[in-house]
């Protein structure tokens, strides 16, 4: 079962093309479905309840109302979610998520469920439900929160990673530190010295498909469930734990995903629909409202960080410091933490010290989003480095080649880096025309650099050779952009066949094993490895069968271009065998042909890149337009170039509508007063320039063809590429993202950059 | 609440059905029509994902009560195709891979073969404005707008 | 014999040692011995724990085999969007 992962440095024939992706059709003629295109005979109509407070005990429900309303065939509530979560903090956390157990932790918390036989009867019951509230003090802001006289989220909650052990409950759940060397030592030894504070709120991933499921439970203890996912075996492990259901008998299919970006890797209103159809009896269809979206499943955090950074005239960073506040929502994540490892992934530190907080408010429950944690800290870095590039008259691009991380760099969270791409992609940029074009009056130019882990996992790939000799792939990670295609390339690329000669399906839970969550950029890296895998452990039995078809060694048999051949001069008569002629013989020469494949799929690459960014402000209104954008990123190999722009474009579009626009925005009230895409507004077509990219390949040594993970870098520099661009426009340093028209214009009148 | 009864040319077939008097265009096409091509991303006009055209008009089908259909030539993307022939802005979004999720992709096809059917030379700020109505999360619109050119000129017949 | 390094979140758990030095030919080795000589370690090994070889971060393979020289880092295990 070992697998040689090492980077082989060959020439490729399907690799690096551009075919068209095998789900076009489907989804260019509307017969793609999603998560709320399917439907169960019986199956009934799902409505949640939510909590109109955001801090609320629960004193009484009572359902009986709403129980006798017509068509109506199940209410739920906390009683019918019983906790078996054994002790496990997290998985609770996850459960009262779903349905508030005891206090309504927000605006938006699901309180209770209705499932009926059509929505009119559902809304009607929704409406009879009678809930009283005890309302408690709310805090939504994070600082505020993090304060001592902060009214308390969870009054078992003492701040964890500090010592001694606090004597007081706080928001604060927890405390984490990185870094090496001497500070104080390194600020000493700099002739110049930037400190400032920074703000970003809270911010939605925005995907256009709400959450949407359909669950069917059986009196026998079997389920099944359709639902839109990043992670369907994650879904089936969590839900199964929620419900007590045996993993075996609860089958998830995914749906294709209308977006995710993190926000579809936690698990919101399906243990709740698996709840109403076992209580009902029948099928239940649960799909979110766009409202309901906003206010209950996962945004990004809201965050209060303070940056310090020391350099010397010659342009040498000596000391680091950033202090980091991440809001999680109301339970404890480790989002700052995340902030606190990236801040200062970029460059090549003496002495470095982060310290993340995570802070606790009545807000939904903070989920992954597309990088998660690292845009915000690059904003705060990466606008100091660029003020500091200045104050010591350095080319801010040069600044940081001076002190970028490079291969042995010990990285700001701990270990020593391998081969990476911050230097080349600054000098990719730094050579690049965008760099020198011209720009008018009242533009200004900026650029950053953002960093992103990527990560691995638990892969599990089938590959089946069909007696035509057409290859059927079926996956375990969910195709979020483009995967399918890229997938059916590395198939065709390892077994030499056509590209159309493979088709690739993302198999549910029942007939394949276990694959983590599609998240950290790992969809391609980690279904490529295992698609590899099991094309070479497929080759193995095409090897055999042409030996016995020959009636030779298997040792005499080698794989070359899509053959089958016999190695040695005894055997020069006979032709190579092709994938399909093997195939074509399979039924007697042992059966079917097929490739397994399991695997952990560690050794994803770092990632790194920079962004260059024009814009031009209105003095007058404060509005920013952005007027030309290039992406510079390190793919190791893209395998299918279009969809490898397409991450790079389309992370940095959610980070432009970040920098510029979007933001949670809640009332006195601690209710979210933005919940629609009309007031919580995402860049539309007419706001954006053409993206461009370049993509660099860095080989990543530890994947046979060199792939990293692209999908989530691109959403990190865009916030501090805008901002220092807005600086260089106005001559105003924006603190606090999004840097919307009215904070431009308190600035520009004399505000402090908020 | 009684029904109301409804005649339409939808993809140029003569359709009938009965919905409720509140009900929208966008639940009847796809829980009484069974075509679900068209999405809802926001049930309230903002997002584009559920866009038909309604005798040459570019609508929110969300937006649109189904009873208004009366008389009325609908066209959904499930009618774009011409039998296997995939219209021009078919074939340009698979090939300028203009689509990830693909969730928005039907709303975006049918607001772009609104514009191309009443300007065939859009320019690209044209492309822009006329599809701002359309959300996109994925892409970032680059790879839209230059399917969309590209299919307008396939259709004047320039060589792409 | 391998020198771990801790992240500052397990330095309290391992007797405030930052780093560790264990005589381990694989991560799997590692760990097992971690455990063994700081007990406090046990519940942050089996649930957090990633483990980066020379730059390298490897979040569940085990199997990996340390050389003397080796740069190991304990780093927590993280979500990814």
């Amino acid at each position: 079962m070992s697998f040689d992962a090492e980077f082989r440095n060959q020439q490729f024939k399907s690799v690096g093309s551009r075919p068209l992706r095998p789900d076009g059709i489907d989804k260019v003629t509307g017969r793609a479905r999603y998560g709320a295109d399917f439907n169960m005979p019986g199956q009934l109509v799902g409505r949640v309840l939510r909590s109109p407070h955001a801090h609320a005990r629960i004193v009484r429900i009572d359902t009986s109302r709403a129980e006798a309303v017509k068509g109506v065939k199940a209410v739920v509530t906390a009683a019918d979610l019983p906790d078996l979560t054994n002790g496990d903090a997290e998985l609770l956390h996850i459960l009262d998520n779903c349905m508030a157990r005891t206090k309504a932790l927000y605006d938006g918390h699901a309180v209770a469920a209705v499932a009926a036989i059509d929505a009119k009867a559902a809304r009607e019951a929704l409406k009879l439900i009678e809930i009283e509230y005890e309302v408690l003090p709310h805090v939504v802001d994070v600082d505020a929160a993090a304060q001592s006289d902060a009214p308390l989220i969870d009054e078992t909650l003492f701040t964890g990673g500090v010592e001694p052990k606090p004597a007081k409950p706080s928001n604060v759940a927890n405390r984490s530190e990185f870094g090496h060397g001497d500070v104080d030592a390194g600020f000493a030894q700099a002739d110049v010295i930037v400190e400032r504070s920074f703000r970003t709120e809270q911010a939605h991933q925005g995907y256009i498909e709400p959450h949407a499921c359909v669950a069917s439970c059986n009196p026998d203890g079997t389920a099944d469930m359709w639902v839109c996912t990043q992670g369907h075996f994650v879904y089936r492990q969590i839900c199964a734990d929620l419900l007590g259901l045996e993993v075996s008998k609860l089958r998830v299919t995914s749906s294709e995903i209308g977006g995710g970006f993190g926000g579809k890797t936690h698990v919101w209103a399906e243990p709740v629909a698996l709840a109403l159809s076992r209580k009902a009896g029948r099928p239940v269809k649960l799909v979110m409202s766009r409202d309901e979206v906003f206010r209950a499943s996962g945004p990004t955090s809201a965050t209060s960080i303070d940056v310090k950074i020391g350099a010397r005239k010659d342009g040498t960073i000596t000391a680091a410091v950033a202090h980091l506040r991440y809001t999680n929502g109301p339970y404890p994540g480790m989002w700052a933490e995340l902030g606190a490892m990236t801040s200062f992934a970029c460059y090549d530190l003496e002495n470095v010290k982060t310290v993340g907080y995570e802070v606790l408010v009545n807000r939904p429950k903070v989920a992954a989003y597309r990088a998660p944690s690292a845009p915000m800290a690059a904003f705060a870095v990466e606008s100091a480095i660029d003020e500091l590039a200045g104050k010591i008259g350095m080319d801010p691009v040069a600044f940081r080649i001076r002190n970028a991380a490079k291969e042995g760099t010990k990285s700001s969270y701990g270990p020593v880096y391998g081969p990476i791409g911050i230097g080349p992609t600054l000098e990719a940029a730094q050579s690049h025309p965008h760099m020198s074009a011209p720009l008018g009056p009242n533009q200004g130019r900026g650029m950053a650099c953002g960093f992103w882990f990527n990560f691995g996992g638990q892969t599990c790939t089938d590959l089946n050779v069909n007696a035509d000799g057409t290859v059927t792939l079926a996956v375990g990670t969910v195709d979020v952009g483009g995967s399918r295609a890229s997938l059916s390339l590395i198939a065709a690329e390892e077994l030499g066949i056509a590209y159309d000669d493979v088709k690739a399906v993302v198999a549910d839970t029942a007939t394949l094993g276990y694959n983590d969550m599609t998240d950290g950029s790992r969809g391609t890296f980690s279904s490529s490895m295992a698609t590899i895998s099991a094309a070479r452990n497929a080759i193995d039995v095409m090897r055999h069968r042409a030996a016995l078809t020959w009636d030779i060694p298997v040792e005499d048999v080698v794989w070359e271009d899509g053959h089958a051949k016999a190695r040695g001069e005894n055997y020069g008569n006979l032709a190579p065998l092709s994938v399909k002629d093997i195939a074509a013989e399979s039924g007697k020469t042992g059966g079917p042909i097929a490739g397994h494949s399991e695997l952990v799929a560690d050794g994803a690459g770092v990632s790194f890149a920079t962004h260059i960014c024009d814009v031009e402000v209105d003095p007058e209104t404060g509005a920013t337009r952005i007027i030309r954008y290039t992406v510079i990123q390190d793919a190791g190999k893209a395998v299918h170039p279009s969809y490898v722009e397409g991450q790079y474009q389309g992370g940095a579009a959610q980070g432009i509508g970040w920098a510029l626009n979007e933001e949670y925005i809640y009332g006195e009230d601690g209710r979210l007063q933005n919940p629609g895409f009309l007031d919580y507004r995402i860049p539309v077509c007419s706001d954006l320039p053409m993206i461009d990219t370049q993509i660099l390949e860095i080989p990543n040594p530890n994947h046979p063809y060199g792939v990293r993970g692209v999908g989530e870098t691109s959403i990190v520099p865009p916030l501090a590429a805008i901002g220092n661009a807005i600086s260089n426009a106005v001559g105003v340093r924006m603190s606090h993202i999004p840097m919307s028209p009215p904070r431009i214009r308190a600035a520009l009148d004399g505000g402090a950059g908020s | 609440m009684a029904s109301v009864s409804v005649s339409t040319t939808l993809n140029t077939d003569e359709v009938e059905f009965l919905c409720q008097a509140d009900e929208t265009l966008l639940d009847v096409l796809r829980n009484r029509l069974g075509l679900m091509g068209a999405k809802e991303g926001c049930g309230t006009g903002d997002c584009g994902a559920c866009s038909v055209i309604m005798d040459g008009r570019v609508v929110c089908s969300c937006l649109v009560l189904g009873a208004e259909a009366q008389g009325k030539t609908i066209e959904t993307i499930e009618g774009m195709a011409q039998g296997s022939e995939l219209h021009p802005l078919q074939k340009k979004f698979i090939e300028h891979a203009a689509l990830q999720c693909g969730v928005c992709t039907p709303g975006f096809l049918m607001a772009a073969k609104a514009l191309l059917d009443a300007n065939p030379s859009p320019t690209e700020e044209e492309i822009r404005f006329w599809l701002a109505g359309n959300l996109c999360r994925c892409t970032g619109y680059d790879k839209i707008v230059r399917a969309v050119a590209d299919a307008a000129a396939e259709m004047r017949g320039e060589a792409s | 014999m391998v020198e771990v390094t801790l992240w500052g979140g397990l330095v309290p758990l391992a007797e405030n040692q930052k780093t560790i030095t264990v005589e381990a030919g694989t991560v799997r080795e590692l760990l097992r011995k971690l455990q063994e000589r700081y007990p406090g370690l046990k519940s942050a090994i089996e649930n957090d724990v990633a483990v980066v070889v020379d730059g390298v971060v490897y979040r569940d393979d085990r199997s990996k085999e340390l050389a003397a020289d080796a740069e190991v880092f304990l780093m927590r295990r993280l979500a990814g969007g």
